[in-house]
């Protein structure tokens, strides 16, 4: 008879609270995840490395008063000998988990040098696939992972590097109903994400959870870092910035450009600044933040207020709590939609649906005018350009229609209900 | 008049010429000393190029950014109210999301 271990129930129960559409998307990246395994697997058998595969055995040297395996300290030896470091150390790495959230130009780095350095467990979250234009910088996505999950090329590549640790891959991305629960299952988060809306999320999830979060942001030749939730004192993202920045002052790496090492550093660092909280060793950049300017090569570290009392995430009074989490709306905190819709944020979007649909679910900031056209049975879309039509005649050239209206959003949006 | 040391980063600079660091002389009447809020309406007036709604909201700068005077947060010094004296290094930083 079969029966789950207690250990396995908690991942059990975290399958069962997974949508149809995320277990279908899991089940899609795991096959994809075996099509990138084997064709790791033919390469070797082409014989072309010549290498022998890494010995995985669990032998414990006789002579010892720890937990490391001879293959371990061998491994591990020119991390070992260094005397703030040592033995204990990397048993305390070997027994952590580390959240990486993004596989991108930040999380490709941090992750790699956290397996090849034998963190115990490494959780890459990432929704996105793999594009040319990535390669550049996300270092662990190869050719031929064009077009597969980066949460699954970049666990690959970790694995390839470090057989001996566990290295799990989500490729559905990480979203307020699934934040706090993968949070708190690891020891440290790394947050190598690329958008205003998921720093709050990891941020908040991180608050609560007292979870210490090595935060890296990178674009054009400008990076910068810093360690929140840490400590009694340590800030959260919330406390430097109560308030989110509007879209238009926010650029991506898609539309502003990077240089591929200049997020390399940060990642590299984001990675050390992990290995040292989860082993207790140095000071963690906490109510630090370091400033690197690419183009003139210098680095910068400037002091930066501890913990704020009345912060809605961290404070003494949270208005932001595990309860209230998961319904949380980051996109209309961070006014991400308008930026998502047209490019800036000077659109006006007029919801022409009756009010109970508006009510039913709505985009932030759109304003609800109900429109009945003569024929409202026929088909969907219909009213909606009855409606622009009558705009345009009235003189409001630029409304324009929105094709496929809110099912083609929610077709993107996955937070956003179709019914 | 204070002399004071701007930088500015995190795509900030793109706001002021696309230059990072500024030398500068404001005009300021003693007995009492020029406080960053001040120096904040200056800068817009005197060094910003264009799209001002980027730099300021209201009498403060627009979210997201980060103001520091001789690289410690200005909320330990009293925000607009922080004083600055000769020599003062003052750094404006726009909070960066890529990745």
């Amino acid at each position: 008879m079969n029966r789950a271990s207690p250990a396995q129930q908690p991942a059990r129960r975290y399958i069962m609270s997974l949508s149809e559409a995320e277990l279908r998307a899991r089940v899609a990246a795991l096959e994809a995840e075996n099509r990138l395994l084997k064709t790791r697997v033919i390469g070797y058998q082409k014989g072309d490395t010549g290498g022998k595969r890494p010995r995985t055995d669990d032998i414990v040297s006789g002579c010892s008063e720890h937990s490391l395996s001879n293959h371990q300290i061998k491994r591990y030896s020119r991390q070992l000998l260094l005397p703030s470091f040592g033995v204990q150390a990397q048993e305390r790495l070997s027994k952590a988990s580390v959240l990486v959230v993004g596989a991108g130009g930040l999380g490709c780095p941090s992750s790699l040098y956290l397996a090849a350095a034998g963190v115990g467990h490494l959780t890459i979250v990432d929704h996105d696939s793999v594009e040319v234009s990535n390669l550049h910088r996300q270092i662990s996505h190869t050719e031929a992972a064009t077009g597969e999950s980066k949460a699954l090329s970049a666990a690959v590549a970790c694995m390839a590097i470090n057989s001996s640790i566990q290295v799990d891959a989500w490729p559905t991305g990480f979203k307020p109903h699934n934040a706090l629960e993968l949070v708190q299952r690891h020891s440290v988060v790394i947050d190598a994400s690329d958008n205003s809306p998921t720093r709050y999320l990891l941020s908040d999830a991180c608050a609560i959870s007292k979870t210490p979060l090595v935060s890296g942001a990178a674009i054009g030749f400008d990076a910068q870092l810093t360690v929140y939730c840490h400590g009694s004192q340590g800030p959260c993202y919330r406390c430097i910035f109560p308030e989110a920045p509007m879209p238009r002052a926010c650029a991506s790496c898609s539309d502003a450009g990077v240089l591929g090492p200049v997020p390399g550093v940060i990642g590299v660092l984001q990675a050390l600044e992990a290995i040292k909280i989860v082993t207790q060793v140095g000071t963690p950049l906490s109510q630090t933040l370091l400033l690197f300017d690419g183009m003139a090569s210098s680095f910068r570290s400037v002091k930066i207020r501890p913990k704020r009392p009345t912060c809605a995430a961290c404070g003494q009074q949270p208005t932001i709590t595990a309860d209230s989490l998961p319904a949380y709306d980051y996109t209309a905190f961070t006014g991400s939609t308008g930026q998502q819709l047209n490019g800036h944020d000077q659109v006006r979007v007029v919801d022409v649906r009756p009010v109970e649909q508006f009510r039913m679910a709505h985009l932030p900031g759109s304003v609800n005018v109900p429109f009945l056209a003569d024929d409202s049975s026929s088909f969907p879309g219909f009213v909606k350009q009855r409606a622009v039509a009558l705009l345009h005649e009235a003189g409001v050239t630029e409304a324009v229609d929105i094709h496929g209206g809110l099912q083609a959003w929610a077709a993107l949006d996955t937070s956003f209900p179709s019914y | 008049m204070v002399k004071l040391n701007l930088h500015f980063s995190g795509g900030l600079e793109l706001l002021f010429g696309n230059q990072k660091e500024y030398s500068v002389d404001v005009p300021h009447e003693p007995p009492s000393e020029l406080k960053v809020g001040q120096l904040l309406v200056w800068t817009r007036d005197h060094l910003l190029t264009e799209r001002p709604e980027l730099f300021m909201k209201d009498k403060t700068v627009r979210p997201g950014i980060l103001v520091l005077v001789n690289d410690v947060d200005w909320e330990l010094s009293g925000t607009l109210d922080s004083e600055l004296v000769d020599g003062d290094n003052v750094v404006f930083i726009s909070t960066l999301h890529g990745g």
